[in-house]
């Protein structure tokens, strides 16, 4: 007899803070650190109620000192334990970059094998709540250029929920980006949902015309995007990356090699980006399989204006992912 | 022979170890065997001979890239250490590092550090690991005075004050930071006393006097292994060379070196055995041919070193590209 699977609903931030609780519970070694996780509650409410549960040792308010904290937790992970550390978001990272690329990405390679560093550090990423030019941008495209760094960016509630597990099995360092504008997302998980596979990127809606590789804050414009050329009669395919380090490449190759065409949507900047990577990686491998020319469709290249309009103008929507889509089924084969 | 005698005479081979390593290390450069940036701690060699001496194997030490001294006081073998800097795959970090990334995981010597100040937090890290497993543990943590002007500095030693986590932090005082004299760097130069503010407790010691060294790392571990929290030393010394090898030094005066020379670590604790107890006319012979011995057998063992094949490259980068 199968048991049907009860599904609960929940919000990507409800099922983070499962996934926390969750490996506080399993493990003894796992602690977490970071502004504000205790008395205040996270300053997006992820890790709420934990510090009643499992006290001042394991959820540690830090004061404001990225890079000692960061650092800190580079030691402890050194020192045995499994820490998770938070940073409130992804600008402040630049106070930490030092201990994140000089030592967390470095120790194993530099020590010649010796010392990997078992830390996962979590973080918002991300446009789109007017939050202006220093709380708003999505820089792990600039962390998966490095090498020793896992870069995770779990863009729906079952990755939200499964990646910190796999995370922290992780003997190495992994970062988790957490787009900001996920965090009130609800749907529905099995209360029994786990941990997930962090190798290899998905298929989010089958397509033949053409593939959109993105992932995080633009998986859902994209698949709103998808819905909307589907009453046009085109096909889209939308593969969620879900890792950008170590980057699925097979999976790209795979769904570009069925549609011939590509658009990648990133709310990084276009210079430079991870989209740049990708679209390289496309027409190094399947050039000639490729019916038209990869497209990008990234933020605009100035920082995120506060002004709504501005803001909304910077990013991929819907409807310009969806025109980019056009344009690509436009130029012949 | 007492206790005491053999004591000193094991802190000045010790002190001897250093200073004629870091002495051929200069000859190998010259030779260019060694290459890359090579900083001596010639002249500071009690700071680590003498801090090493109240750690045991169970504790924790990060250092900078001056850090061959601390390697060799916390018993890295000059045989791995110099294979390291002739970048074979003997090396202590399989010749990866070089001369300012020295690792031996099993000794729990984490570096050879070549960020200023970008060891601090990883020693608290470590010593918050040793505090949350409730090991009665230390990390001592060494960094030069230029680090203190360093926003790393201030945030780890307050983030270790405020949790109260067992980390003795060596501030090896040697008055310069590359050509930056402490005095046009830091407002208030007495570096005790700014440690002191983060309300732990903080000593400044003659780092030119072993014992001295000795005494006060001693004091601080035993109050930190009983739950005293971090401890801050400030060890006054002088390095007598160049910054690295680079460097024309024209920022200080050859009267103001030689004027330290007259404190050199190693004749002044010859002069202190002397006085106390007689010293053996043989005894410094007998440990500097230990010394040269031990030296001639790491330079022979880096030499006949192998080098890492180069599809070895990316092994490391993940634990799983091993
Ligand atoms: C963050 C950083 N800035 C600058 C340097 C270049 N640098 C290397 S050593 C040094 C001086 C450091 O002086 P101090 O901390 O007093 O140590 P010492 O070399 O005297 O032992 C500088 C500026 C560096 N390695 N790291």
């Amino acid at each position: 007899m199968t048991v049907p699977t009860v599904t609960e609903k929940t919000t990507y931030r409800d099922a983070i803070r499962a996934a926390m609780r969750e490996a506080l519970q399993r493990d003894e070694r796992v602690f977490l650190m970071g502004e504000d996780v205790g008395s205040y509650g996270g300053c997006f409410a992820v890790s709420k109620g934990l510090l009643a549960e499992f006290g001042p040792e394991r959820i540690r308010d830090t004061p404001l000192s990225e890079s000692a904290f960061v650092g800190a937790g580079i030691g402890a992970a050194l020192g045995g334990m499994r820490p998770i550390v938070e940073i409130m978001t992804v600008n402040f990272s630049l106070l930490a970059l030092d201990q994140i690329m000089n030592n967390a990405a470095t120790l194993l390679h530099m020590s010649g094998g010796q010392l990997n560093v078992p830390l996962v550090i979590r973080m918002t990423t991300g446009a789109g709540r007017q939050l202006a030019a220093q709380h708003s941008h999505s820089l792990e495209g600039w962390f998966a250029h490095i090498p020793g760094l896992r870069i995770l960016v779990p863009a729906t509630l079952e990755d939200a929920r499964g990646m910190l597990w796999p995370a922290l099995e992780d003997p190495d360092p992994v970062l988790i980006f957490e787009h900001g504008t996920l965090y009130n997302t609800s749907g529905t998980l099995a209360p029994d949902s786990g941990a997930v596979d962090i190798d290899r990127a998905a298929v989010r809606r089958a397509g033949s015309d053409v593939s959109v590789i993105t992932y995080g804050g633009t998986l859902t414009k994209s698949l709103e995007a998808a819905e909307i050329l589907a009453t046009e009669g085109v096909e889209v395919e939308v593969i969620d990356l879900r890792t950008l380090r170590p980057l699925d490449t097979n999976a790209i190759l795979e769904s570009v090699g069925r549609t011939r065409r590509a658009v990648v949507v990133d709310e990084g900047w276009r210079s430079g980006g991870i989209s740049a990577e990708i679209s390289a990686r496309i027409t190094e491998r399947a050039f000639y399989e490729l019916d038209a020319p990869v497209s990008r469709l990234c933020t605009a290249e100035a920082p995120i204006p506060y002004a709504k309009h501005l803001e909304d103008a910077a990013l991929p929507q819907v409807e310009t992912i969806a025109a980019a889509v056009r344009e690509v089924l436009r130029a012949d084969g | 022979m007492t206790h005491d005698e053999a004591h000193d005479l094991h802190l000045l081979h010790e002190m001897l170890r250093i200073r004629r390593f870091e002495e051929r290390c200069v000859e190998l450069y010259s030779a260019t065997k060694i290459r890359g940036f090579l900083h001596l701690y010639i002249g500071e060699e009690a700071v680590a001979v003498g801090v090493m001496q109240a750690l045991g194997p169970e504790d924790a030490v990060v250092a900078t890239y001056r850090e061959h001294g601390h390697a060799l006081a916390r018993g890295v073998p000059a045989r791995s250490i110099m294979a390291e800097m002739f970048g074979k795959v003997e090396g202590c970090s399989h010749g990866r590092g070089g001369s300012m990334h020295l690792f031996d995981a099993s000794r729990r010597f984490y570096g050879g550090n070549a960020i200023v100040g970008g060891g601090l937090p990883v020693a608290v890290g470590l010593a918050l690991a040793d505090a949350m497993q409730q090991r009665p543990r230390a990390t001592a943590c060494f960094f030069g005075e230029g680090a203190v002007a360093e926003g790393e500095f201030h945030e780890s030693m307050n983030l270790a004050a405020l949790w109260n986590l067992p980390v003795l932090f060596c501030c090896e005082n040697n008055l310069y930071a590359m050509g930056t004299a402490l005095t046009r760097s830091e407002s208030e130069t007495d570096i005790a006393l700014k440690a002191a503010s983060f309300e732990m407790p903080a000593w400044s010691v003659d780092g030119m006097d072993v014992g001295a060294v000795e005494r006060a790392a001693g004091r601080a571990v035993d109050a930190i292994r009983s739950g005293g929290g971090p401890h801050f030393l400030e060890l006054r010394t002088y390095r007598f060379r160049a910054h690295s090898m680079y460097d024309p030094e024209l920022y200080r005066t050859k009267d103001e070196v030689e004027l330290w020379k007259e404190r050199d670590p190693i004749e002044a604790l010859i002069g202190e055995i002397r006085d106390r107890q007689g010293f053996e006319p043989n005894a410094r012979d007998d440990l500097e041919a230990l010394v040269v011995a031990e030296i001639d057998d790491a330079v022979a063992f880096a030499e006949s070193g192998t080098e890492e094949p180069v599809a070895d490259l990316t092994r490391f980068v993940t634990s799983r590209s091993t």
